[in-house]
Order: structure tokens, then C-alpha cells, then sequence
């Protein structure tokens, strides 16, 4: 009987034994992230092992490497949470003059990514340096206790956006990290989802093998700070793709003309000009996404402001060239 | 055979860093310090050192691309000064709580506000809690050769802990004095390659580095970069003699100038001492008996050396380029520390001086000796003064 390969590699960098929450997406992004970088290694270099990771402070970091144990089968290491891309300049410096080949993944939460770890990621990009940069996006400070970032979505609870008599939550839009990477007109980046596992192993993957700087944006589910059931979150990741929420891209050597959209599923149409999308219908209301999560239940009160959400979103689309339409759910 | 050079500070700075062969150097360019990564760039640009420099946005991801390069398991090197220094506070915790053998060479500048680029210690004095070794250079000679002996005794089993070399900014950084240049060869054997002994990066043995510890394990962490400063002591000296054996350059923690006889004797750190030597030959054609002291070394504090040095004397004048607010200057605090259950101990008398680049000259000295002078015939004194203010100003 044939056995099928699996579609990513059996091989565990991220183990068993973490302390992360029950249903956390993240872990699950860590875990996929690294499979992908172990078979872009093992592709480019021969060698499924060549990479080191620098991470920054947060939830996945405190989690995974409690003194005296880690779940880190690859060569790890922390310093702080806003240095993650400038420690792996330096460890990628290291590697270059011990002549080790191989690559760096440089992980960072969005905090230590869109916030504080903004300045040392831009240098990191600037300067050229061989590190893919891995921001999972659980769109709050969730290591501290769920307090709103640069990328916590428009309307979001968190405990330094709570609605109030005068709040809707969070009244910022999201800052989109990855246009801000591609503006470097660096070799890759993209974002990816842990409702989109095959596509974001393949993004990884591309990260990885490039020569030079990468940057993913992967969203991953906090069913903590999400309010959100602990089996539902890649169904809640994969519903902020087929809804619009959460645009999959790429964007290669900073070519904004040029940028890759991938088709969002759910049941969308996807008009494309000279194979480029240039617009987008979606069929699922943006409601469905937010339905299944807490820090959104309170919108649905005030439902003139999930009708912001959907402006900003299509101005959100605009910026990656796509006009979208974005249903209201069904009276 | 060694070569003599005239050169400024941070130009024996760049060639210190150029003969310890760092792998990774990351900087940041600040006055007074801007001419080691510029020097640093040129000897990388011309193949004299086979390094990878990276051009930082910031002294912070300066120390912490040297903090990624040093756990990767190379030798790393950078430069800073002041504001510089101080943005790198917080991951200097982190180098030397990680055991992370690093040198930064300071070009001792005042902090801000008002900003202000030339010399005091107040940076380096403000670092003083991190956990690293400090030493401080009288000269552009010492620049040099204190930087090959922090790699030294950074790099040693039994400390692995990370340095900081100071000279003053712009009377070193910037003055031009003739550098003997040692040999590469005796260089070579004196620090040998960096073997990393629990810092490296390697696929085929991973390891994880930069952990969290809950309160359990997190005291212990601590104590051992207590223990290494400890350790560090004995294997100053024993690389001090090292040094002077290979190179013919002698050290000490404390160096001493006229002492023994003296009745009061001025402490102090970097390139005062200079001055203050020649203060004392002036004070004692006119019979007074004074004797000066230098610390070369500030972490670990030569504590032993402290209370030999005060058994020489009535009083012990403090001259401190820093301020430590409501108390004195650091030392003041350190010197009292080390003191503090001596049966017998010298009256200690605080100098702040030469604050933000203001000269210290033979008046201001006289000052502060007439303050000595007041605590050596017990009369009343004040513990802390501040010399030079001018009160017009006030």
C-alpha cells in the first residue's frame, strides 16, 4: 500500500511540553513555521536542522522555555522584547564568520514586533541581513494580560480599549506591519494564517529559501484574549480570510504594483485583470468572523460601528489594490 | 617588535579591537566615541580585520546584535559613550546575566540633560550595577592595553562575564599621545581564540539560551554573576601579571603614587590621575604630605585593596567626576562599604568635580585640599562638596 507524504514534515522543533494555553493558535503557528523552516533548510542546505531562532519577550516565549526545561529542539535564544530582529543580526553576523550555513528565523509577538521591536526590525530589513522575521499577530500584548497594540483590529475588547460610554474599544485601525516590511523592498514577505496552514507552510517555506531578509505576518487565534472557544480557533482564522478580515499576500522585492493576493475562499468572487486580483465579492459578512469572538460582543450593540469596520477594511483592501465588496449578514 | 604610534584614544581603542580579532562588532556612532567604529569600518574595509561590522540604528540594537553574536559563540566587541550607554541599560543586565564575555570601550561622557558631550563618569557609573567589570584608563596607552586584558579576564572560565573599558571623553578620546602598538603575535597567545564555553548557536547541539526563571531559580542565576565578579578579582591580577610579563606594562587594581608616608591621599579614577600626580610632586615641594591613588579597576571593587590603601592614611579624598543624588559620588559609597568595620579607619572626605567637562585644575585641587586638611586636624568638615560650582551661576 502506498504511503502518502505528509504534507509538512513529521520533524518537531517546537515540543511537546510547552506551557502555552489550551487552544492556542500561536503554538500552532511556531509549530508549522518551524517544520517549514526545517524543510526549506533541508532543500537549500542539505540540512534540516540549519537555522537558529532569536525571539522576543512574549506569551510564546515565556511559554516555551521555562528554566530548567524548553520545548526548543533547534539552537534558541532570548534577550528582550524589542531586540529580536537585532539579536539576530548579530547571531546571523556570527554564523556568517564562523562559516555556518543556514538561516536565522527572528520571532516576535505584535508587540515586540509593531511597537516596541519596530526600530531594530527596520534595521534588520535595511541592512540586508539573512533572517526571515516572523510576527505572529494574536493582535494584542497577551503575554501581560491582553492589553491593546498597534495591531489590535478597530472595535476590539481589550483591558486598555474596554468599551465604555464614551468606547467602542479600540478606535484605531490595525497597523499592517507587512507593508511596512515591504517597504524596505526587501526579497519577501507575506501574510499567512493558521486558518490557512498549507499556504502558510508554502510562505514559510519561500521566507526561508530566499537569500536575504523575509518577513511573515502570520494571524494566529488567542482563544484568551480572543474571548473565543478553545476548538474553534483555526475555524475563526480561516473565517477571517473568507470574510476579508485578514487579507492573504505577497509582496516580493517591494514591487507594491505587483502585489499577490490570494484567493480568500467562503465562497468569494475573485475578478483578476492579467491575472492580477483587482477585486474581490465576498459572500460571508465580516459578523460571522466576529460572532465567535468576546472582544467583538459588544459591537454588535452598537452595529454602526461594525459598519466602520467594513470602510476600513475595503480602505484596508484598497492599499493592496482590490476593491471589495463586504455583505451585510442577511436581516 | 611593537610599534609606537601617536594616537588618540579612540583611534588604540579601534587598534585594540583590531588586535583581540573580535568576529562581530556592532556600533553606533556618538561623540565622543564616533571615531572607534569609524577607525573599526576602515580596518574591516582594508581586510586588516576579518570581521563582520554591522552598521546598527541604535546603541540598544548594537548591544543586543552583540548579545545575539556573542550567543552564537563569537568574540564581539563595540563602542559607546553616554546617552549611548545608557540606551543600552537594560540589555547590559541581560549580557551579563547570560555570561556573555563582551567589551565595550566608553568614551566617558555627562549625561543629559543639559546635554552636554564631554567628560565625566556618570555613565559608566550608572552602569556600575549591571554586573559587568569596569575598568578605567589614565591614558591613551592604557585604553589600549585595559581593552585587551577586559577581553582576557571577560573571557575566562571563571568569570564569563562581560566589560566595559573608560577613558575620558575628549582628554582621551581626542588627545593625541604616543600608543605603543603590541605585536599581534603576543597578542595572539595572550588571548587565543574565543573557545565559547556555554554560549553558541549550534544546529548540531541546540541548546536554549535566555530563559525564564520563576522565583525558584531566579536568585541562584543571580548569585553566580555575584560569584564571577568575585572570582573576577583573582583573575585580574593574575592576568595583570600576565600582561606585564608578555608586554612589560604593569597593572593593579589600585595604583598608588607617594604614598607611604602620606597623610591624606586623593583617590580618584581615569585621566584625573594624571593631573593629580603632578599635584602631588607640587604638594609635597611645599612639605605637605600627600599621596594620590588611581583605580584602574571599579568592578569588581577592589575592596582588599581599598582597606590596605587606607591603613597608609589620616584622610582619604575622594575626587569623583559622578554624582549619586543625596549621597555623594559612587565611590564615596564604595570606599565607606569597604571601610565600614574597619577598627581603624582614615576620615573619608567626598570630591565632586569636573562635572560635564569642566577642568580640573591645580585651584580646584587646592580646594578640596583645604577640606582635607580641615577633617586631618578634626576639625568640622563637610563629607560631600561639590568644587569648581560657580555660585554665581547658582
Amino acid at each position: 500500500m502506498a504511503v502518502r507524504k505528509p504534507p509538512v514534515t513529521t520533524r518537531e522543533y517546537w515540543a511537546p511540553g510547552h506551557a502555552a494555553c489550551a487552544g492556542c493558535g500561536c503554538a500552532t503557528a511556531l509549530r508549522l513555521a518551524t517544520k517549514a523552516f526545517s524543510e526549506a533548510m533541508e532543500e537549500k542546505y542539505g540540512d534540516p536542522n540549519a537555522f537558529a531562532i532569536a525571539q522576543a519577550t512574549g506569551c510564546m516565549e515565556v511559554v516555551s522555555a521555562v528554566f530548567p526545561y524548553t520545548a526548543w529542539k533547534a539552537p534558541w535564544v532570548h534577550v528582550a522584547f524589542e531586540n529580536a530582529a537585532a539579536v539576530a543580526s548579530g547571531v546571523e553576523a556570527a554564523w556568517k564568520k564562523l562559516g555556518r550555513k543556514g538561516k536565522i528565523l527572528a520571532i516576535g509577538g505584535d508587540g515586540g514586533t509593531a511597537d516596541i521591536g519596530m526600530q531594530a526590525l527596520s534595521g534588520m530589513l535595511e541592512r540586508w541581513h539573512n533572517v526571515v522575521y516572523l510576527m505572529y499577530d494574536n493582535e494584542a500584548y497577551m503575554n501581560t494580560g491582553i492589553q491593546r497594540s498597534s495591531s489590535t483590529p478597530y472595535g476590539a475588547w481589550t483591558t486598555t480599549s474596554p468599551p465604555g460610554k464614551l468606547s467602542i474599544g479600540e478606535d484605531k485601525p490595525k497597523k499592517w506591519v507587512a507593508l511596512i516590511a515591504a517597504a524596505h523592498q526587501i526579497p519577501y514577505v507575506a501574510t499567512a494564517s493558521i486558518g490557512n496552514p498549507f499556504d502558510f507552510v508554502k510562505k514559510m517555506k519561500k521566507a526561508a529559501k530566499v537569500d536575504g531578509p523575509a518577513f511573515v505576518q502570520v494571524q494566529c487565534t488567542c482563544p484568551t484574549g480572543w474571548k473565543s472557544p478553545l476548538e474553534k480557533g483555526v475555524e475563526i482564522a480561516r473565517l477571517a480570510i473568507e470574510t476579508g478580515v485578514w487579507p492573504l499576500f505577497e509582496i516580493e522585492n517591494g514591487d507594491f504594483h505587483n502585489i499577490k493576493i490570494q484567493s480568500p475562499g467562503g465562497g468569494a468572487k475573485v475578478k483578476r485583470e492579467g491575472g492580477r486580483v483587482v477585486a474581490i465579492e465576498f459572500k460571508k459578512p465580516i459578523e460571522e468572523y466576529l460572532k465567535l469572538q468576546g472582544r467583538f460582543k459588544h459591537l454588535f450593540k452598537q452595529p454602526e460601528a461594525i459598519d466602520v469596520m467594513r470602510e476600513q477594511i475595503k480602505a484596508m483592501w484598497k492599499v493592496l489594490g482590490v476593491d471589495v465588496t463586504l455583505p451585510k449578514p442577511e436581516e | 617588535m611593537p610599534m609606537r604610534k601617536v594616537m588618540k584614544a579612540n583611534e588604540a581603542a579601534a587598534w585594540a579591537a583590531k588586535l583581540a580579532k573580535p568576529k562581530v562588532i556592532a556600533a553606533f556612532p556618538i561623540t565622543p566615541s564616533t571615531l572607534v567604529p569609524e577607525k573599526i569600518s576602515e580596518f574591516v574595509a582594508d581586510g586588516e580585520l576579518d570581521a563582520e561590522f554591522i552598521k546598527v540604528e541604535s546603541e540598544h540594537s548594537a548591544i543586543s546584535a552583540c548579545v545575539g553574536a556573542s550567543a552564537a559563540g563569537v568574540r564581539t566587541f563595540t563602542a559607546t559613550a553616554s546617552q549611548g550607554l545608557a540606551l543600552m541599560h537594560e540589555i547590559l543586565f541581560i549580557a551579563a546575566g547570560m555570561r556573555l564575555p563582551i567589551v565595550i570601550a566608553v568614551g566617558n561622557r555627562a549625561l543629559s540633560a543639559p546635554i552636554n558631550i564631554w567628560n565625566d563618569w556618570q555613565d559608566t557609573i550608572s552602569e556600575r550595577d549591571t554586573g559587568w567589570l569596569q575598568f578605567y584608563a589614565e591614558n591613551n596607552q592604557e585604553a589600549l592595553d585595559l581593552i585587551l586584558i577586559a577581553f582576557k579576564v571577560a573571557e575566562d572560565e571563571r568569570v564569563l562575564l562581560p566589560a566595559m573599558v573608560g577613558f575620558d571623553a575628549f582628554i582621551l578620546t581626542h588627545t593625541v599621545e604616543p600608543v605603543e602598538i603590541p605585536d599581534q603575535e603576543l597578542v595572539d597567545e595572550f588571548l587565543g581564540e574565543y573557545e565559547p564555553k556555554h554560549a553558541y548557536l549550534d544546529p548540531t547541539r541546540p541548546i536554549t539560551q535566555g530563559t525564564l526563571a520563576f522565583p525558584a531559580h531566579y536568585m541562584e542565576a543571580r548569585y553566580t554573576v555575584w560569584q564571577a565578579n568575585e572570582n573576577a578579582r583573582k583573575v585580574i591580577d593574575e592576568v595583570f601579571e600576565e600582561f606585564e610579563k608578555r608586554f612589560g606594562r604593569k597593572y593593579q587594581k589600585i595604583e598608588e603614587y607617594r604614598t607611604d608616608d602620606a597623610e591624606i591621599i586623593f583617590v580618584t579614577m581615569g585621566s584625573l590621575a594624571g593631573t593629580l600626580k603632578e599635584y602631588i610632586d607640587h604638594l609635597r615641594e611645599k612639605g605637605i604630605k600627600a599621596g594620590a591613588a588611581k583605580l584602574t579597576v571599579y568592578r569588581p571593587f577592589p575592596i582588599e585593596e581599598v582597606r590596605e590603601l587606607a591603613k597608609k592614611a589620616k584622610v582619604l579624598a575622594l575626587l569623583e567626576k559622578n554624582v549619586t543624588f543625596s549621597v555623594g559620588g559612587a565611590l564615596f559609597q564604595d570606599f565607606s562599604r569597604a571601610l565600614i568595620n574597619e577598627s581603624e579607619k582614615p576620615k573619608i572626605v567626598d570630591f565632586i568635580l569636573g562635572l560635564g567637562g569642566r577642568d580640573v585644575t591645580f585651584k580646584d585641587l587646592d580646594e578640596a585640599l583645604a577640606i582635607a586638611q580641615k577633617a586631618l586636624n578634626g576639625e568640622e568638615f563637610n563629607e560631600v562638596n561639590w568644587i569648581g560650582l560657580r555660585k554665581e551661576l547658582l
